[in-house]
């Protein structure tokens, strides 16, 4: 007995073993980032590199600050990511209560809804679609950054999900009461909804601050860029030879945002996982 | 489905409305412009458009570059998604063993999903830089071997698909771990009670179990290793060197809006277009072979 109780610890301590290692391993890229963004310029072209962050990382980060307008280039990362999945919850809401509460004709429209917008990426559609902007005149304005976006099968999928779950006994009450449909989803649905909005929001904002190929074709004029774009730009403005710490600097401050909502809402996001992988 | 709301004619299509016009218009009608683009062609200051049939497909397939960048992407997602989903499956399946923490190993995996590529891309060009990357380090005092990205297009083409694989790694292992526990715990039993050991178990019980899970990811990675991977190279490689890492998607905006020849970019869109769309099929037919066996 105490033999298999000794096993079975053993077992366990293994695995943990095994996990914490990979886990290091799998983080150690991020860790040797953050160490480059803390350097000075000497110490970055170390070689061996330096594994010991260093005291230059408030120094590294308004060079950055300056040299790309970082905080402009984060605040129109912000603006156009809340805009996008506000919109994309909104609109979300709206079609998912409209496919599993009323009886009509467009609902055979679902299916091929959901299969368009995954059989057509950005790359399939996008020299007609940045025509598009063009003709719009939405170049180098917020309207490109967004309006394109707001349709969204993950959202639509996961509240139609969600609403058919919801008893019958809801609606009945509600109708029984004299409430109108739109008066039933905002106050009896919509409370309801918290979790799913709440990991809608976390997919969605993650997903849109990390947008890069939209942003970098309708934009140009560098007040209207984006924070990945930032990246790019932090290369391609160096002359000689690579400034990492200054680099690097710029990188985690690009990556925080989605990291800081990701692990804050991380709750939600597993159930949003949970929801999509038992569709 | 019974209506919950009947008596409402207009209401409903006045709600998917703003849903199906964004659908439509940004997405419908362009691609719909590709393909009729696609058998066009402008000249080079837009002063005339005329009918060309299949020619810009037929120039698709009959330059090296276009070939060569096919199978760029072909081996760049084939080493995404086998090195990504494999170790994605070993580290989920160690984290549902009946451990504790499991809650902890799944924030602790996660976040590599709130990285973007591009940031995936540039700090892991950093690693691999030729003269302070520590992974140029540790492979020379390992090899002796001077590994440089800049100028080896393998060495280029492995690092910029590990990149990928690290990056998709969050997003994968959080699947699966759903995936597994939603295998009843009795099936596994069952078969070991039968006295089949963990491998067989494996492979014949649970595998086949979380299948739609697996179909689900290998759409995912593959849309990631084919498109959204743009950022990652154009932050790291640029394409290069020597055209080594220029997949598709790169080729396709580069001559989209670098060399400036849209139709024969909207050709190459069309058949990005099927490629997708046969992907997406398959993961749909596996999908729903599931909801048939689940009842």
């Amino acid at each position: 007995m105490r033999f298999r109780v000794r096993r079975r610890v053993l077992y366990q301590v293994g695995i943990h073993a095994t996990l914490l290692l990979i886990l290091m391993a799998v983080a150690f890229p991020v860790y040797f980032a953050v160490v480059m963004g803390t350097l000075s310029h000497q110490d970055a072209y170390a070689f061996p590199p330096k594994l010991v962050p260093g005291g230059e990382l408030w120094r590294n980060v308004s060079e950055v600050w300056q040299r790309v307008n970082l905080g402009r280039l984060m605040l129109n990362s912000t603006v156009v990511a809340i805009a996008v999945t506000v919109g994309k919850i909104v609109l979300s809401i709206l079609a998912a209560f409209a496919f599993t509460h009323f009886r009509f004709r467009g609902r055979i429209l679902l299916f091929p809804l959901s299969m368009i917008t995954q059989m057509l990426p950005l790359p399939v559609r996008i020299v007609p679609a940045y025509g598009l902007m063009a003709s719009f005149g939405w170049l180098n304005t917020y309207y490109a950054l967004i309006v394109p976006y707001l349709a969204s099968t993950t959202g639509l999928l996961l509240f139609r999900q969600f609403f058919l779950t919801v008893p019958d006994e809801l609606p009945d009450a509600a109708r029984v009461d004299g409430a109108g449909p739109l008066r039933y989803l905002v106050s009896v649905l919509l409370p309801l909804s918290k979790t799913n909005i709440a990991a809608l929001f976390v997919i969605e904002f993650v997903y849109m601050w990390n947008e890069y190929l939209w942003p970098l074709i309708v934009t140009t004029v560098p007040d209207m860029r984006v924070a990945q774009i930032g990246l790019k730009m932090l290369i391609t403005t160096e002359r000689t030879a690579a400034e990492w710490n200054i680099i690097m600097a710029g990188a985690v401050l690009i990556m925080l945002p989605p990291l800081v909502v990701l692990i804050a809402m991380r709750r939600q996001f597993a159930h949003g996982i949970a929801m999509q992988s038992t569709k | 489905m019974e209506a919950k709301f009947p008596g409402y004619r207009l209401l409903p299509y006045l709600l998917i409305f703003p849903s199906v016009a964004v659908i439509v218009v940004f997405l419908v009608v362009p691609f719909a412009q590709a393909v009729q683009q696609s058998f066009y062609r402008t000249s080079p200051f837009g002063a005339t458009t005329r009918f060309v049939g299949w020619d810009n497909y037929v120039q698709i397939f009959s330059t090296p570059e276009y070939l060569r960048s096919l199978l760029t992407t072909v081996g760049f997602a084939g080493l995404v998604i086998a090195g990504g989903l494999s170790a994605s499956l070993g580290i989920a399946i160690l984290v549902t063993r009946r451990i504790r923490g499991l809650g902890f190993y799944q924030v602790a995996f996660v976040w590599t999903y709130a990285l973007s590529p591009a940031v995936a891309g540039i700090i892991w060009a950093l690693l691999f830089d030729p003269a302070v990357g520590l992974g140029t380090y540790v492979i020379q005092l390992i090899s002796g071997y001077r590994i440089n990205m800049m100028v080896q297009g393998t060495a280029a083409l492995l690092i910029a698909a590990t990149a990928a694989a690290w990056n998709m790694l969050g997003y994968n292992i959080c699947f699966f771990i759903a995936g597994l526990q939603n295998v009843p715990k009795e099936f596994e039993e069952a078969a070991r009670v039968d006295g089949a050991g963990a491998w067989r178990t494996f492979w014949r019980v649970t595998f086949p179990m979380i299948s739609p899970t697996t179909a689900f990811l290998l759409f995912v990675n593959m849309v990631y290793a084919f498109f959204q991977v743009f950022g990652l190279i154009d932050v790291m490689t640029q394409g290069g060197p020597g055209g080594a890492t220029e997949i598709l998607v790169y080729k396709l905006y580069r001559d989209a809006f670098i060399r400036l020849r849209g139709n024969f970019a909207s050709a190459q869109s069309v058949v990005l277009f099927l490629m997708v769309a046969a992907a997406a099929l398959f993961q749909l037919r596996v999908a729903t072979r599931k909801a048939v066996y689940s009842r």
